[in-house]
């Protein structure tokens, strides 16, 4: 156990350093200078942008030695400081991405954990009834394999438009004032739901359709048979299978919530609504280099942490993982 | 369950804050869209990336200005004018005060612009002629200058915007455009209310000075929203869930009458012009570097097509001077006549026969006279669809002449930086042409000097190097608006640009601005034209104010 997890954290560390390092790097030698793309869209007064331009050289220290500047980096990272935004100067990258993540939560995570528990158990039984799967698997394959942009659009211009039951649009109406009333929560939530129904939906067929094959396999496999040979019930052989189905499918769960500030930039473009993923296209574009370290990092953070989490379940619900480290095969 | 409830909860009160207040009412609640892309950093007045609405709204300026009549509206000054060759005298109005009561007097307006000249602000270097700022009494501000830019003085009068001394004299010099200034207190109609991710809210000031002057602004509250795509503000458009929109959005049209939508003009061409599209030509590249090819150029494309089939005929044509609005005053029709250029492919392949430009090796496309092969790529950025197509009917176009052209579509990013190190053959771009006060501005962006730099940040993308035009601009900014000196100066140089060529433009880019009723009416229209139905930013000053003046709650 010990063994392990220290193992474990030393190549999540190695990881850290590494990634960091090509986040730190990447924008830096990539096409675009983000401070003179900022100043090609400024009117300002003949003269006036070289002043601007020395102040932002000076601001962000980059007219150090890139040696200086990655040394530097790192220094301000232990002491918890990403910086400022280039694109959205003076505010802090820290507090763009606090005001912008929490959205990406409300939105994503009871989407993807619905849709993960939904789509298992629907999956699962759709696996061991054939007439269930003659209706449902089309279903599953129309909504894993419809493009999202379009899907989205579809539910916006459906549910929005047409019948007019939800706001197409941002986190809460332009009118309403942020606050612990009734009025607010369930406007907020009106906004809320056809984001979170479009992405349940989607990735509601991906989670049951690899049940579905799962349990198929399983329920074919030598120990089911042996099983069935031994007279066990159908329910305690499928209990059996959907134990052993399920761990791919907790590693697709963990990788879906490392990605979750990542995951939802389509969501947010096609309803406006707020959240680190379109920041994160927007810092990239205008190659903001704080922004995008600062998005980054953040994404690295949780997909090790979501790995972490997952190795440490595996433990729990795959025995040939415990004792694999602890010896005692 | 509970669990999960109180989780939602804890998750909730983060996104919320703890701010709560009422709601404000629909009808007394302006929504517009368009002008912000990102959420709100700086309310910073001496930074020029700051929030949508800080200038106008908040801060005010000396002068507004109407692009529709090319006039200066006085605002905060009475009047103004040049009383020598080198003194501009400004008389405030009397009664102006900040949102926090304090009065706004000449020592204001004089504490602004030597803010510029102890410190390194984006227009410090108007004291490369101004020579002193003077208060002759609580209302009188005299400029002096020495060899004034009459023209770039007619772009700062409307451009600046007047600082309270008595909070902004304690700022240290090196933090002034540092701060975010997140309580702004200017002397404008509305007041900073709240700044979420995907939304500005502003709240009128009923103390505002203006009221007794021009009107009161009807909406209470104007909600800036931030939309990432035009067909969601197609969507909120029809769910009325957005007053005034300005986005490009393709189709208005076909739908404007279905759903209710008001545009400036009733038909064609909808919207006003808002700046020149240019197909920026990289000199540096033979033979890019013969005028009679550039011109050739002009006359093999056809602008009507673009504006037919890519905007839908929501964009007017644009004169061969490039000049449009109040621009058109300095507009020489003789010129315009003898150099301009029109839609005839025969012309422009003539053009090029004679100067040596034929298909040499047989493979159908014109060659350079010594045989090389002639290949170019235009550039615009992925994603920017109504160019994207542009680009490619021109590439057609120069196709058809037996010029291989072919359209490219970089990251943003890219594109930006070959255009600023010359790495291109050619694009196109708009970032300096927008409509102001005086066609210098232009000018000094479609020509400017300053091109002997590894970025090039100012204009002249193409690097055109020609210092008669430059020494030209330079005389037309020292020349007093519309004087017979300037206007012929301002021939010269149109002359120049016509026959020479760096830079073709061929269409003007809509102020694209979409209204609905269902809330607010009598917005301006050709038949109504009563301020600028414009969100965009630093453009609240042309008339949009006057637009909030005049609308009409619709119950």
């Amino acid at each position: 156990m010990g063994r392990y997890l220290t193992r474990k954290l030393i190549i999540y560390i190695i990881t850290f350093l590494f990634a960091v390092t090509l986040n730190w790097a990447v924008p830096r030698f990539a096409p675009g200078d983000p401070i003179k793309m900022l100043l090609s869209r400024f009117e300002v007064m003949e003269g006036g942008k070289d002043i601007l331009e020395s102040f932002f050289v000076k601001t962000f220290g980059l007219d150090r030695s890139p040696l200086q500047q990655y040394v530097g980096f790192w220094r301000s990272l232990f002491a918890g400081d990403l910086g400022v935004s280039i694109s959205q100067y003076p505010k802090s990258v820290f507090n763009i991405i606090r005001g912008a993540i929490i959205y990406d939560f409300i939105i994503l995570l009871p989407a993807i954990i619905l849709s993960w528990i939904i789509g298992n158990k629907l999956g699962a039984f759709s696996g061991v009834n054939k007439k269930a799967d003659n209706f449902l698997m089309p279903v599953f394959y129309f909504l894993t394999s419809s493009p999202y942009f379009w899907f989205a659009l579809v539910i916006s211009y459906v549910f929005g438009i047409v019948l007019g039951l939800f706001p197409t649009s941002h986190a809460y109406s332009a009118t309403m004032r942020p606050g612990w009333t009734l009025a607010f929560i369930w406007d907020f939530f009106l906004h809320w739901f056809m984001p979170f129904l479009s992405l349940f939906l989607v990735q509601l067929g991906g989670w049951a359709i690899g049940m579905r094959n799962m349990i198929i396999y399983e329920t074919n496999t030598n120990y089911a048979k042996y099983m069935e040979s031994l007279g066990a019930t159908e329910r305690l052989i499928r209990n059996y299978g959907f134990r052993n189905g399920i761990l791919p499918q907790v590693t697709g769960l963990a990788i879906s919530l490392g990605t979750i500030v990542s995951g939802a930039v389509l969501t947010q473009m096609v309803f406006s609504y707020p959240g680190l993923g379109y920041l994160m296209v927007q810092a990239i574009k205008q190659n903001d280099y704080f922004l995008i370290q600062g998005c980054f990092l953040f994404l690295i953070i949780m997909v090790l942490l979501a790995n972490f989490v997952i190795d440490i379940i595996y433990m729990f619900i795959d025995p040939r993982v415990r004792h694999s480290y602890s010896g005692e095969v | 369950m509970k669990a999960r409830w109180i989780v939602l909860a804890v998750v909730l009160s983060l996104a919320l804050g703890s701010t709560a207040a009422l709601a404000a009412e629909r009808h007394e609640t302006l929504i517009v869209g368009g002008g912000t892309w990102s959420a709100a950093t700086s309310w910073n007045p001496l930074y020029p990336n700051n929030t949508n609405g800080t200038v106008g709204l908040v801060y005010e300026t000396l002068f507004g200005y109407d692009p529709l009549t090319n006039q200066h509206k006085p605002w905060l000054a009475e009047e103004g004018k040049w009383i020598s060759d080198d003194v501009y005298e400004v008389k405030l109005r009397p009664g102006i005060y900040f949102s926090d009561g304090q009065p706004l007097t000449a020592v204001d307006v004089v504490f602004t612009y030597e803010l510029a000249r102890d410190n390194n602000l984006t227009y410090s270097p108007i004291w490369r002629t101004l020579k002193e700022v003077k208060a002759l009494n609580l209302d009188t501000v005299q400029f002096v200058f020495e060899n004034p830019s009459y023209q770039e003085w007619q772009i700062e009068l409307y451009s600046r915007a007047i600082l309270p001394k008595h909070i902004w004299k304690d700022v240290p010099g090196e933090d002034l455009m540092v701060i975010a200034n997140d309580n702004p207190v200017g002397s404008g109609p509305y007041k900073k209310l709240l700044a979420g991710p995907d939304r500005n809210v502003w709240v009128r000031d009923d103390n505002w000075w203006g009221n007794k002057v021009f009107g009161q602004p009807k909406p209470k509250e104007i909600v800036d929203m931030i939309i990432y795509e035009n067909n969601v503000a197609l969507g909120m458009l029809m769910q009325r869930t957005l007053d005034l929109s300005n986005y490009f959005i393709p189709g208005v049209p076909a739908i404007k009458n279905l759903y209710g939508l008001t545009t400036w003009f009733d038909g064609p061409p909808y919207m006003l012009p808002a700046n020149v599209a240019m197909l920026i030509l990289n000199v540096n590249r033979p033979p890019l570097d013969d005028a009679q090819f550039r011109r050739a150029l002009a006359f093999a494309v056809n602008p009507q097509t673009i504006v037919e089939r890519v905007f839908e005929n929501m964009v007017p044509l644009c004169d061969s001077t490039g000049l449009f609005g109040g621009w058109t005053a300095y507009r020489d029709a003789e010129v315009a006549e003898k150099h301009g250029f029109w839609y005839d492919p025969a012309i422009a392949s003539q053009m090029l026969d004679e100067a040596g430009y034929i298909d040499l090796d047989g493979d159908g496309w014109r060659d350079m006279p010594d045989g090389s092969a002639i290949q170019f790529e235009i550039i615009v950025p992925a994603g920017w669809t109504d160019w994207m197509e542009s680009i490619r009917i021109i590439a057609e176009a120069f196709r058809a002449i037996g010029v291989n052209a072919n359209p490219a579509f970089p990251d943003q990013a890219l594109y930006e930086q070959r255009m600023q190190t010359g790495n291109f053959d050619m694009l196109i771009n708009n970032y300096g042409s927008g409509i102001s006060g005086s066609p210098y501005s232009y000018w000094n962006w479609v020509a400017n000097h300053n091109i002997h730099r590894e970025y090039v940040t100012e204009g002249n993308f193409g690097r055109y190097d020609n210092q008669e035009l430059f020494d030209l601009i330079f005389e037309f900014n020292q020349l007093p608006p519309l004087s017979d000196e300037s206007l012929a100066v301002a021939s010269k140089i149109q002359e120049i640009l016509l026959v020479d060529m760096p830079s073709i433009p061929f269409w003007l880019n809509g102020m694209w601005a979409q209204m609905t009723s269902q809330y607010w009416t009598n917005w301006p229209t050709e038949d109504n034209p009563i301020g600028r139905p414009c969100s965009w930013g630093n453009q609240w000053q042309f008339g949009a104010i006057d637009m909030l003046i005049n609308l009409q709650p619709a119950r």
